[in-house]
């Protein structure tokens, strides 16, 4: 049975982009995923560059991100999504390109990428989505998860004396030179949706001017692996994700 | 400077450096390298001729494994795409290798090797055999691979492979060694601009509203749908068969054919000079490729020839597939010497000399 709403005589306030396919996205309930990919083809429908973008899918639970997003894409091996990245920005140096990573994705295994696309200035966006663990492999430890996370790699809670500390990778790479906006962001309430939004918006602008390396982390949750409804992850993330990787700009161009 | 443009011209140079000019000859658009001995002039070279080709993208990466999946990216893009490296570095692109094939991209690998196994040493080796024409990384694929003898041929075989990947849409790889990198000969670089440019309509450059997205990807994750892309991959290969290429000299008559690629197919040239010289009747087949492999014409001198010399410069690879198409009628020796050791002509005559003696002692019956 095909439900067809009647929406005759209404005010149509809001509609999907055309910037996103009508593939059921397979994220589960409450991931902040979904939400970044929305608004990301929101951007880039509302500037208009949808002819003129090419994004980069990584490993891990965005890897399927090129079938929601209907723009050129191509799918990076583990971490090497910059890389891939570069590779495009040098060839096609007046497209519009974007990264989307996951934490393990760019903070571990493709940390070496990382700091040399940044530190080269690559003129692109760099979509950091930090979560603190790996979600499509089934909750191990991720580069970010925090001290005593409890994880399936980590049974006991992450410690430090073992298994290092987590990682800030973000305002790592906000030392070098080559990194011209730097922010961090998240998708837990509808303000903070905004705030990223005009981040995302700023970065494509940056990037027509040929500035160098944008580079947004989203703090998000991951409900299905830290074993919590959706409410309760959002509560969680504001409780202990919040403070260790506190929101706002970490690098905004002099004025 | 002055011919840069429209006609071939004659030059003395060494390998690697004559490698890297018909790159720029053959329209490469991007390179994307790290330094690595016995290759390193492959980038120097294009670093310096570089303002002659402002369009040319020339970058130097933080490693082999990022420089190979800026290949992917620009290859993705629709540039024409090549890397260079040794056998540790090469071993390091496995894994992006192997995306490339399924992902179906163009791009040219030349690997310039160097005894291993490890960190071993930078003298030349063809060590890197299976690693080349066994696919090397994980799943089931194979590159184009080509094996240069002539600093001529490391010209003429880059508008080759740049071809034949862009024909299959598969990444092909020039299977050099140091020795010839690093000689210097006469060569004749053909004009620039001699290789067309081909159409790349499955490219990421931007959703044009003319047309779906294009999206490049290993990835499909339904056992279905990976089986029925590997069914295409498989009939490509099959393709792929027709492109074989070989040489022969004086296998007409020959009672002993030595089988060499690359740097000892030149060395077993001498070496049938000086059995001819002794009475002995020696041929040479060379591969040119090495995948696809000439099969077919290994089993055909297998019906006149009495015995086979493989020689190698390690400790026996394409011996195993010289095996395979003899198919156990004659007898294939094997001949190599490991770790940056060159066999000599003279020590390839001792053996030849061996199997001669054995054939006499029993003599073999012909079909």
């Amino acid at each position: 049975m095909e439900f067809v709403a009647n929406i005759d005589g209404m005010e149509l306030v809001y509609k999907k982009p055309q910037t996103l396919t009508d593939t059921p996205m397979h994220y589960c309930p409450g991931c902040g995923h979904g939400v970044v990919h929305k608004i990301l083809m929101e951007v880039i429908n509302e500037i208009g560059i949808q002819e003129e973008t090419i994004g980069v899918a990584p490993v891990g639970c965005s890897v399927f991100a090129y079938d929601y997003m209907n723009i050129d894409m191509q799918e990076a091996a583990h971490g090497r999504a910059t890389a891939v990245a570069t590779g495009i920005r040098r060839v096609l140096p007046n497209k519009y390109i974007f990264s989307y990573q996951g934490d393990g994705d760019l903070a571990a295994i493709g940390t070496g990428e990382t700091i040399h696309t940044v530190n080269r200035g690559e003129n692109i966006l760099m979509l950091f989505i930090n979560n603190g663990i790996y979600g499509m492999t089934g909750g191990q430890m991720a580069p970010t998860s925090l001290i005593g996370m409890k994880t399936s790699t980590t049974p006991f809670g992450r410690e430090a004396s073992k298994m290092g500390n987590p990682i800030k990778i973000t305002e790592l790479i906000a030392q070098l030179p080559g990194a011209y906006f730097v922010t961090r962001h998240s998708v837990h309430n509808t303000a903070a949706v905004r705030k990223l939004k005009k981040a995302i918006e700023v970065s494509f602008k940056y990037q027509k001017e040929k500035k160098g390396t944008c580079f947004i982390e989203v703090v998000s949750n991951c409900p299905s692996n830290w074993k919590m409804t959706p409410v309760e992850s959002n509560q969680w993330l504001e409780k202990n994700m919040f403070p260790f990787y506190p929101l706002g700009d970490i690098k905004v161009p002099k004025s | 400077m002055a011919n840069e443009k429209g006609t071939s011209e004659t030059r003395l140079m060494k390998g690697n450096e004559a490698l890297a000019e018909a790159a720029f000859r053959a329209g490469m658009n991007a390179y994307f390298g790290y330094p690595i001995t016995p290759q390193s002039e492959i980038m120097e070279y294009l670093a310096f001729e570089a303002p002659k080709h402002p369009d040319v993208v020339i970058l130097q990466a933080e490693s082999e494994l990022a420089a190979i999946n800026m290949v992917y990216g620009a290859s993705g893009a629709g540039a024409r795409s090549m890397i260079s490296s040794s056998g540790l570095g090469i071993s390091l692109m496995q894994e992006c290798l192997s995306y490339m094939t399924c992902a179906q991209l163009p791009a040219l690998i030349v690997n310039v090797q160097r005894g291993g196994p490890g960190l071993g040493t930078i003298q030349p080796s063809q060590g890197d055999y299976f690693q080349a024409v066994k696919g090397g990384g994980h799943g089931d694929y194979h590159l184009i691979v080509l094996a240069p003898a002539s600093v001529q041929e490391m010209v003429d075989f880059v508008f080759d492979a740049f071809r034949l990947s862009e024909k299959y849409r598969n990444p092909a790889m020039i299977l050099t060694d140091g020795a010839i990198g690093q000689m210097m000969e006469k060569v004749t670089l053909p004009a620039v601009g001699s290789l067309p440019k081909i159409e790349t309509p499955w490219a990421t450059t931007g959703k044009s509203h003319t047309r779906e997205r294009n999206i490049i990807t290993s990835l499909y994750i339904q056992a279905e749908r990976m089986e029925k892309h590997n069914l295409i991959l498989q009939a490509k290969y099959i393709q792929m068969q027709k492109e074989v290429r070989w040489e022969e000299i004086r296998t007409n008559d020959a009672t002993i054919i030595l089988v060499a690629f690359g740097l000892t197919s030149r060395i077993c040239e001498k070496t049938v000079d000086l059995a001819r010289e002794k009475g002995l009747k020696v041929g040479l087949l060379r591969p040119i490729t090495l995948y696809p492999f000439p099969t077919s014409v290994i089993a055909k001198l297998a019906k006149s020839a009495e015995a086979f010399l493989t020689v190698e410069m390690n400790a026996g690879q394409m011996v195993e597939d010289v095996r395979l198409a003899v198919d156990g009628k004659r007898p294939v020796d094997f001949y190599g010497r490991m770790g940056g050791m060159i066999p000599s002509p003279e020590e390839i005559l001792g053996q030849l000399e061996m199997i001669a003696e054995k054939l006499q002692a029993v003599p073999v019956l012909k079909e």
